[in-house]
């Protein structure tokens, strides 16, 4: 019934890249603390531990991805996501005030960018992230005028 | 200090609001120099010191008044401010969601009160006009108020005619206000400080004047906001016009504040655990608009406004009555099977929909009901967490504008759960539809 789509393969890539970069710095710093600090081997196993998190968190980032997911429905935009604790975001076109679509460095360098919408209400907090650029600038047109079609006030 | 074509209705604030608005900064100073002085009393250079800061503070606000001057165009309030980085503000008046008089207490002696208009929106602040003389105040509340309501005829219900008379829903006794202050939990807090010092002060008299020095931040940050709470409260009146809710009350710095109809998001009755035996409630509005943290008047920092201080629940009810017209009342409780996942708040927890209206009730220790007009829905919201998902259980969520309020229905039946975020969805978009036809 709703056309589920989800986020670009590439960010997993992102994700994973991410982890990659987080588990060897804090390999690095890890390692090097407890070895000057005790021994070679505390070192060691403090790069170990460091190394066995990232795996996790590597099985983990591939999963988390894979449950973002969004439909455009007729009148509002549902937005699901999260692994441990699911959430699911309703949010209807005519109460988007804005929609905002960023991309920093490292998503840019991968052609990805995440897209956010506004409503008068703090605690919405619809975003995907990890669309393809150009898939995200078709999202915030459709969404921007839709929302403009639709708009109530407050 | 004129830049551009001069209009003809451009206004300037009353000559004395500089004084007023550098009030608060010198009685600031003022404790700081008394402080000081007592410490290091022998240093001339700490008074002149001060002295230049006083006059630096007052010369400051005399040149911010000089640039600053406003005047209502088509529809729009626009007020120009600023020395060096001009700034020329517009506040579309179709946009207003409530609009206060503010009267602290040395502009009250000197007859100024000052305007805020609260913008709707989670991006625009509040547009402030500090000070006009009282009278004047009032004549641009109502002539603003006017030019908001053409923009928002199409909220009020064709069926209901506006009330022609101002008809006085709340007054508030003082003797309930204080005891309900007493009751609060601030008032517990002030309450076992007093008796903690006056036990010290009779069993150890030496050690009392050690610990006071330390406690006397604290006490007067406890003594301030119980001022603050009993001046916003005390002798409160909510009536009834063709405006909308006119809330007006206060003691030294009043305050009035009018609501246009149509313009309230969600209202939450509270009942305190040591309220509840009472029978008492407190009622409390949500309006959209940022309001500012630090504005001068510290009362209306606060997120809510309350329409009923303290008052009985049947009151408080038929005060939701007349704002939200056929609210129901929360009754159908979640499955016996939440007692495990929520288990304090699980006597409180229960919901309730109309066509119209939603509401949830909640609260570990207070009893916390939630109505939200479902017209006035910003986003919905469904989660689950781990513990949920083995008891098969869910939350909804209801956002409105503003910060923090909105209805939650908590651990509903899954099933039930996600029929509910449907089906609010769609009343929701048929609420939206009905009170602003496409």
């Amino acid at each position: 019934m709703l056309d589920w789509r989800h986020p670009s393969p590439r960010l997993r890539a992102l994700r994973r890249l991410e982890v990659a970069v987080l588990t060897a710095l804090a390999g690095i710093i890890a390692g090097l603390t407890a070895g000057f600090a005790v021994r070679w081997w505390a070192g060691a196993a403090a790069v170990a531990v460091a190394l066995v998190g990232g795996a996790v968190a590597d099985l983990l980032v591939g999963r988390r991805v894979a449950a973002w997911s969004y439909a455009e429905r007729e009148d509002d935009l549902f937005v699901q996501r999260g692994l441990l604790v699911r959430r699911l975001s309703v949010v209807p076109y005519g109460r988007m005030q804005f929609v905002d679509v960023v991309a920093g460095p490292l998503e840019r360098s991968f052609g990805l960018a995440t897209i956010r919408l506004h409503t008068a209400a703090a605690a919405t907090d619809a975003r995907i992230p990890g669309l393809p650029a150009e898939e995200a600038a078709r999202l915030r047109d459709r969404l921007a005028s839709l929302g403009e079609a639709q708009s109530a006030g407050l | 200090m004129s830049t551009g074509p001069v209009a003809p209705q451009w206004r300037r604030l009353h000559p004395l609001s500089p004084l007023v608005r550098a009030g608060r900064g010198v009685t600031g100073l003022l404790v700081v120099f008394v402080i000081s002085f007592s410490s290091r009393s022998s240093d001339p250079w700490n008074v002149v010191g001060h002295v230049v800061a006083l006059v630096a503070l007052v010369f400051l606000a005399v040149v911010s008044w000089l640039v600053t001057r406003w005047r209502i165009e088509d529809g729009t309030l626009r007020i120009e401010t600023g020395l060096v980085r001009r700034s020329s503000l517009r506040y579309p008046l179709t946009q207003v969601q409530a609009i206060d008089t503010v009267r602290p207490g040395f502009a009250r002696f000197l007859g100024l009160s000052e305007l805020r208009l609260r913008m709707g929106g989670s991006t625009s602040g509040s547009a402030r006009l500090a000070y006009l003389t009282s009278a004047h105040a009032e004549q641009v509340r109502d002539e603003l108020l006017a030019l908001a309501s053409n923009g928002s005829n199409a909220q009020r219900p064709a069926d209901e005619p506006a009330p022609l008379q101002q008809r006085r829903l709340v007054s508030v006794s003082t003797p309930q206000l204080v005891a309900s202050i007493a009751l609060s939990g601030i008032g517990i807090v002030a309450i076992g400080l007093t008796v903690a010092i006056a036990v010290t002060a009779t069993l150890a008299p030496n050690a009392t004047t050690a610990g006071l020095s330390g406690s006397v931040v604290p006490l007067l940050a406890i003594g301030a906001g119980i001022w603050r709470r009993f001046n916003s409260e005390y002798r409160l009146s909510v009536t009834e016009g063709a405006d909308g809710l006119r809330l007006q009350s206060g003691l030294v710095a009043t305050s009035s504040e009018v609501i246009p109809r149509g313009r309230v998001q969600a209202v939450r009755m509270v009942e305190p655990l040591l309220w509840r035996p009472l029978g008492w409630a407190r009622l409390e509005v949500d309006v959209a608009g940022r309001q500012d943290r630090r504005s001068e008047n510290r009362s209306e920092g606060r997120q809510l406004r309350a329409v009923l201080p303290v008052g009985s629940r049947d009151r408080a009810l038929a005060l939701l009555d007349r704002i939200i017209p056929g609210a129901p009342s929360p009754t159908a409780p979640p499955p016996k099977r939440a007692r495990f996942k929520s288990p304090v708040r699980f006597r409180h927890l229960a919901f309730a929909r109309t066509e119209d209206c939603v509401v949830g009730c909640g609260g570990r220790v207070a009893r916390i009901t939630s109505w939200v007009p479902l017209a006035k829905v910003q986003s919905l919201r469904w989660s689950q967490g781990p513990v949920q998902r083995r008891l098969r259980l869910g939350n909804v969520y209801i956002d409105t504008a503003g910060r923090n309020v909105g209805a939650a229905l908590r651990e509903r039946d899954e099933t039930e759960s996600q029929h509910e975020l449907e089906q609010l969805t769609q009343l929701a978009r048929a609420a939206r539809r009905r009170v602003q036809p496409l």
